[in-house]
C-alpha cells in the first residue's frame, strides 16, 4: 500500500445535489468526475490521506467577514455553509495537528465574495478562505497568514477583505484583468493605508505556461513570502488557468499545478474556481493532492497533454519577466512608497461600483479608512444597491485600539436610518451588531 | 431440509435444518491437512439416520480458498497491468510476473491511447517461460469501459488455464484493489477448483443430488459452479457465517451492535435499522485491500481464553490466548476462570480456578471473587470502547450531499445481540458497560453454521449510463450496450433491477426469496457549452443478505 509523506486531511464536498443553475458551471456533475479519479486511483486507501467532512459554518463565522444585506440567512444556501465549514474544518484539523496539511475540495468557491454581499458575484457568496482564517484566529490564536490565490481570476473579494490589514499577506496571481473577468487586479492595488503593501497582484498576460508560472512563484511569491514569513500558508487553489479551461486563456497544467503546490507548501489549499471538469480537475486536483501529501506526482498528467504544443511564447516569457520585476521591486520598496501617500492624512476614502454578475446586482460603495497610530484604523463602507438598499457598516479591526472600539460604537450608536441597515463589526470583541429592515 | 456446515479455525460446525429448526447438530474438530475430509467427515455424522433425498440444498462456508493464501499455496500469477496516468503503483507485492502494458482509458471510458499487442505477446512468452497457469488482467478505468480488459484476454487466453479480468469482479472505482482482487482470484482458482471438483465427486459417489452453494463474505450464498468463477468471493466468509447465525437467531430493525465472542477473539458487527452495515469498499485479505463485498467486521484479540496479567495495578485481558483456561488445566487466568469463580460457568476445576483468581487478587490486593468481577468488568469496557471507537469512524464516513451531510443516517445502537461461548455470562455486564439491552440467543453453539445454512444467495451489480455517450454497461455481467438519448434515470433503475434479478438467479437464487434493493442511484445533467447533452447515471443494487426461514427454538 501507499504511503504518504505528510499526513493529509482531505475534505472532499462535491455537494452533488447543488448547483446555482442546471446549466451553469458551478452545477453538480462540477467535481463528479475529479471524484471518479480520486476514487480510481486509490486515494481511499493511501496510509496517511484521511476523508474529513465538512463541518456547517455558523451564521457567526459569515458575520467575522461579511456584511450580507440585510441578513446573512437572507442571502448563503446550505451549500454556502458547508463549503465554508469544510474549509473550516480543514484549517481546524491541521491546528489539532491531526494532519500535517489539508486540501478541501470544495464548493461553491468564494474568492469573489467582498466585504458586502447584496448577492451572488463570480460564483461567489461567501469567502470561504477568509471565514475560515477569522474562525481559525478567533478560535486558536492570531495567526499571521499569507493566502496566495493562484485561480486565474483576479481575487477581488479576498482582496476588499484583508484591503488594511497587514497581518493578511495576499498575493493573487491570475490572468490580467484587462482580458478577463472582474477586471482588477492591477499591480497598483496595493492595500490600504494600514497595510499598504501587504495586498499584492501579479498580473500575468493570456498564454502563461508552466515556465511563466513557476517563474513568478520562484522569483516573486516564494521570496516575498521568505521575508513576510506567515505562520501558515493558504493557497486559493483555483485550476481555471489550465489549458482545458473553457473560460480562460492560460495555458497550466497538472504537472504545473502540482510542482507549484510542492514549490509553495500550503499548510491548507482550498479549492476556487476551475471548469474544465473533465479535461483537467480530475487531474489538477490529483496533482495537488499527491504535492501535498509529499508523494510522487510525475506521472500525473492529462490525456491529451503535449509539453511541446503548452510551451509559452518568448513573448509571454518576457512579459512575465516585466512584471515579476515590477512586483518585486513594489514590495522592496513598500515603506517608502507607503509614506509618500499617506503621510500627513488622517483618513483615505475610494470608491467603486461593484457588479454581482451572477445576480445582476449592481453597487455603488465609498470605503473610508481611518489611518490610528495605535491601530489598524476604523473603516466604514457606505454602499447602495440598484435593489433600493443603503447600508452603512463599521468595522473595527482586530487590532483596534481603545479609542478606535469606543469611536466605532459611537459611529454605530449615531448612525441614522436613513440607511436600510446598519453594521458594527467588532473583531475586537468578536461582536456582530445590525440595526434596521429586515428586507425580503 | 437444509444442511449448513462452517469450516472454523479449529472445528468444523454443521448443522441439518428442518425450517428453521436445527434437527441435528455435529462438531468436529478440523483436519488442517484435508479440508474436504473434514467437511466430509462431518456431513457423514450429520446425516446418519435421515435421508439424503430429503436434503434441499447444501451450504458451506469454507476456509479452502483462505488457506491457499495463508499457506501459502496460491497458484503463481501472472498479471498484465494498464496503469496509465496517475499513482506510481508497482504492485511489487502480488504476482509472480507482472507486465506493465501501455494504452490508457479515461474516467468517462474514453479510449485515450490504444494497446501494444506486441508488449502483450511479450507477456505471454514470459509466463510460458515461467510455466504461468493462472492470469489476471487489469486496465484502468476498465469498470467504464473494459474493452482494453477484452482484447487482452482474447489475445492471451490460449493455452492459459485461468484469466481473470478486473471488470468482472466489482463495478467500483478503485484501481489497486481492482489489481489485488483480480490477483487473488487467480492465484486461489486452482486451490477452490480442485476443492470444487473434488467434493462434487464425492457427492455423486454418495448419491447426494443436493445442490452445493458456498458462503460469501456479504453475507450470502452463491452456487458452488459460480464460486469456481471468483473464488475470491468466497474468502473470510467465517465472520459472515457467524454474523447471519446472530441475524437468524435474534432479529431487529433498530440499530444494533452484534458480538461473536469466541475463546481467542470477539468479533464486532453492526446493523443498521436492522440491515447489515458492509465495508465501505471491500474487504481486506491478509495485507491485500480488495474490492470483495464484505460485511463490515472488526475482530480485537479478547475472549474467555485470553491470558490475563496484572501489569501497573491493573487488569490486563488478551490479545493472546496462551492456551486453555487454568481451570482446565491451562498455564494461565483467563475470563472463564473468573465465570467459573462467580458461578457462571459450571464446569472446569472450581479449585483452580479460585486458586489463579486468588493469586491475582493478591497482586490487586482484592479478594478472588472480587477480582473475577473486575475481570468482568475490564472486558465489558474494553468491548464497549472498541465498539465506540469503530462508532466514531463509521459514523465520519465521507458523505457528497447537503442532504447526507445535514439530515444523515447516524448509527445509534440501541440493543447488543451476542453469541459465543461467554455469551450467557457476559450479557449482563455488557448490558451494565452500553447502558443497552443485550440479548443471547440459546443455541448459540452451533450460531455459525446456522448462519450459513439459512444465509440466502446475494449479489450485487453496478449500472453506469451516459446518455450523451449512449451507452450502458455494468461491468460485473460484461454488459455493455446502445441506449437512446432519452434514456432515464427511473429505466436505468428498472434495467438494474431486472437484471440483478437474473443474476441473481444464475448464481442459484429463487425468485422468491428475493429482495431487490437500490442502494445508490444519481444522475447528473451533462452540460457542455451550456447545453445539456445528456446524463450521467449510476446505480447500484444488490440482493441484500438475509435468511432463508426464521431460526426456532426447541
Amino acid at each position: 500500500m501507499m504511503k504518504a509523506n505528510n499526513k493529509v486531511g482531505l475534505v472532499f464536498f462535491p455537494a452533488f445535489d447543488w448547483a446555482i443553475s442546471p446549466t451553469h458551471p458551478e452545477r453538480e456533475e462540477r467535481l463528479l468526475y475529479t471524484q471518479d479519479q480520486l476514487f480510481e486511483e486509490g486515494i481511499a486507501d493511501i496510509e496517511g490521506i484521511h476523508f474529513i467532512n465538512p463541518i456547517k459554518a455558523e451564521s457567526k463565522d459569515i458575520q467575522r467577514v461579511h456584511f450580507c444585506v440585510p441578513t446573512v440567512e437572507d442571502r448563503l444556501t446550505q451549500s454556502h455553509y458547508i463549503s465554508a465549514g469544510g474549509a473550516i474544518k480543514a484549517f481546524q484539523s491541521v491546528m489539532d495537528k491531526e494532519v500535517d496539511k489539508a486540501f478541501a475540495l470544495v464548493r461553491p468557491p468564494g474568492h469573489h465574495a467582498q466585504r458586502v454581499v447584496y448577492g451572488d458575484r463570480g460564483f461567489c457568496i461567501v469567502n470561504v478562505e477568509a471565514v475560515m482564517i477569522e474562525r481559525i484566529r478567533q478560535q486558536y490564536e492570531n495567526l499571521r497568514v499569507a493566502i496566495v490565490d493562484t485561480d486565474c481570476h483576479h481575487g477581488d473579494g479576498t482582496e476588499d477583505i484583508y484591503w488594511n490589514d497587514r497581518d493578511t499577506l495576499f498575493i493573487s496571481i491570475h490572468q490580467d484583468g484587462r482580458t478577463l473577468y472582474p477586471g482588477t487586479g492591477s499591480i497598483d492595488e496595493f492595500g490600504g493605508p494600514g497595510a499598504y503593501g501587504y495586498n499584492i497582484n501579479i498580473p500575468l498576460p493570456p498564454h502563461t505556461g508552466e515556465e511563466g508560472f513557476l517563474y513568478t512563484l520562484d522569483n516573486v511569491v516564494l521570496p516575498i513570502l521568505d521575508e513576510y514569513k506567515p505562520d501558515v500558508v493558504i493557497n486559493s487553489a483555483g485550476q481555471d488557468n489550465h489549458y482545458s479551461d473553457p473560460i480562460t486563456n492560460m495555458n497550466f497544467t497538472a504537472q504545473g499545478y502540482a510542482q507549484l503546490t510542492h514549490r509553495l507548501n500550503p499548510d491548507v489549499a482550498v479549492l476556487e474556481g476551475g471548469y474544465s471538469i473533465e479535461g483537467a480537475l480530475p487531474y489538477v486536483n490529483l496533482g495537488i493532492l499527491l504535492a501535498m501529501a509529499g508523494m510522487d506526482y510525475s506521472h500525473v498528467k492529462e490525456p491529451d497533454y503535449d509539453k511541446e504544443k503548452l510551451k509559452q511564447s518568448s513573448r509571454v516569457t518576457e512579459h512575465v519577466k516585466q512584471v515579476c520585476d515590477l512586483v518585486y521591486n513594489r514590495w522592496k520598496n513598500r515603506e517608502q512608497l507607503r509614506s509618500k501617500l499617506f503621510n500627513g492624512t488622517d483618513h483615505v476614502e475610494r470608491s467603486r461600483r461593484i457588479y454581482f454578475d451572477t445576480d445582476n446586482i449592481l453597487e455603488t460603495q465609498t470605503q473610508r479608512f481611518s489611518l490610528c497610530p495605535r491601530c489598524s484604523g476604523l473603516s466604514t463602507i457606505d454602499s447602495r444597491s440598484d435593489g433600493g438598499q443603503r447600508i452603512f457598516a463599521i468595522t473595527i479591526p482586530r487590532d483596534g485600539c481603545s479609542n478606535c472600539v469606543d469611536a466605532g460604537y459611537k459611529l454605530y450608536r449615531d448612525t441614522s436610518l436613513k440607511y436600510t441597515n446598519v453594521y458594527l463589526s467588532d473583531r475586537v470583541h468578536d461582536v456582530f451588531q445590525s440595526k434596521g429592515r429586515r428586507g425580503t | 431440509m437444509i444442511i449448513g456446515l462452517d469450516m472454523g479455525g479449529t472445528h468444523v460446525d454443521a448443522v441439518l435444518m428442518d425450517g428453521g429448526r436445527v434437527i441435528h447438530a455435529v462438531k468436529n474438530p478440523i483436519n488442517r491437512q484435508d479440508a474436504l475430509e473434514s467437511i466430509w467427515a462431518a456431513l457423514k455424522q450429520l446425516l446418519s439416520g435421515y435421508g439424503q433425498s430429503k436434503i434441499d440444498r447444501i451450504h458451506l462456508s469454507t476456509t479452502v480458498s483462505t488457506n491457499a493464501i495463508v499457506e501459502g499455496k496460491a497458484a503463481p500469477v501472472g498479471m498484465i497491468i494498464q496503469k496509465g496516468p496517475g499513482l506510481p503503483h508497482d504492485f511489487s507485492d502480488c504476482g509472480e510476473e507482472r507486465i506493465f502494458v501501455s494504452g490508457y482509458t479515461d474516467h468517462r471510458g474514453t479510449v485515450i491511447k490504444d494497446l501494444d499487442p506486441e508488449e502483450i505477446e511479450q507477456g505471454i512468452t514470459v509466463f510460458k517461460e515461467k510455466n504461468i497457469q493462472n492470469c489476471a488482467v487489469v486496465t484502468k478505468f476498465s469498470t467504464r469501459n473494459p474493452s482494453h480488459e477484452l482484447a487482452i484476454r482474447d489475445q492471451i487466453k490460449h493455452g492459459l488455464a485461468f484469466v481473470t479480468m478486473g471488470h468482472t469482479l466489482s463495478g467500483k472505482l478503485n484501481f489497486p484493489r481492482r489489481v489485488y482482487t483480480a490477483y487473488l482470484n487467480a492465484a486461489v482458482y486452482s486451490a477452490f477448483k480442485e476443492f470444487s471438483n473434488n467434493i462434487k465427486r464425492a457427492l455423486v459417489r454418495e448419491g447426494i443430488h443436493a445442490p452445493l452453494y458456498v458462503l460469501k463474505a456479504d453475507g450470502g450464498t452463491i452456487s458452488l459452479e459460480k464460486a469456481e468463477e471468483k473464488p475470491v468471493e468466497t474468502i473470510l466468509s467465517g465472520p459472515a457465517a457467524s454474523f447471519m447465525g446472530i441475524s437468524a437467531m435474534l432479529g431487529t430493525d433498530e440499530d444494533a451492535v452484534l458480538l461473536d465472542i469466541g475463546g481467542t477473539t470477539t468479533d464486532i458487527f453492526f446493523l443498521a435499522d436492522g440491515v447489515p452495515l458492509f465495508e465501505p469498499w471491500g474487504i481486506d485479505i491478509g495485507p491485500y485491500k480488495t474490492l470483495v463485498r464484505a460485511i463490515y467486521s472488526t475482530s480485537i484479540g479478547l475472549g474467555g481464553d485470553s491470558g490475563i496479567q496484572i501489569r501497573d495495578g491493573r487488569i490486563r485481558i488478551g490479545p493472546t490466548r496462551e492456551g486453555r483456561p487454568y481451570a482446565f488445566g491451562g498455564p494461565k487466568p483467563t475470563p472463564t476462570d473468573a465465570m467459573v469463580v462467580l458461578g457462571l460457568i459450571n464446569e472446569g476445576d472450581k479449585t483452580r480456578a479460585w486458586e489463579c483468581m486468588g493469586a491475582l487478587g493478591r497482586e490487586l490486593n482484592a479478594s478472588a471473587e472480587e477480582t473475577a468481577k473486575d475481570i468482568l468488568k475490564a472486558m465489558g469496557e474494553r468491548i464497549k470502547n472498541t465498539v465506540n471507537q469503530l462508532l466514531d469512524k463509521i459514523n465520519a464516513r465521507p458523505v457528497y450531499t447537503v442532504r447526507e451531510l445535514l439530515h444523515g443516517k447516524t448509527l445509534k445502537p440501541k440493543r447488543i445481540h451476542v453469541i459465543g461461548g461467554p455469551a450467557k455470562a457476559l450479557a449482563p455486564i455488557l448490558e451494565e458497560a452500553f447502558g443497552l439491552p443485550c440479548h443471547y440467543p440459546e443455541h448459540y453453539d452451533v450460531a455459525n453454521a446456522v448462519g450459513a445454512a439459512l444465509a440466502k444467495t446475494t449479489t450485487e451489480i453496478t449500472l453506469f449510463a451516459d446518455t450523451s455517450e449512449g451507452v450502458l454497461l455494468v461491468p460485473e455481467l460484461g454488459i455493455r450496450q446502445p441506449i437512446p438519448r432519452n434514456f432515464s434515470a427511473d429505466q436505468a433503475r428498472e434495467r438494474a433491477a431486472l437484471l440483478l434479478k437474473e443474476q441473481a438467479i444464475s448464481l442459484g437464487a429463487k425468485q422468491s426469496e428475493m429482495e431487490v434493493e437500490i442502494t445508490e442511484q444519481s444522475a447528473f445533467n451533462m452540460v457542455r457549452n451550456f447545453y445539456n447533452t445528456g446524463q450521467n447515471i449510476r446505480v447500484t443494487a444488490q440482493v441484500q443478505p438475509g435468511i432463508l426461514y426464521r431460526f426456532r427454538g426447541d
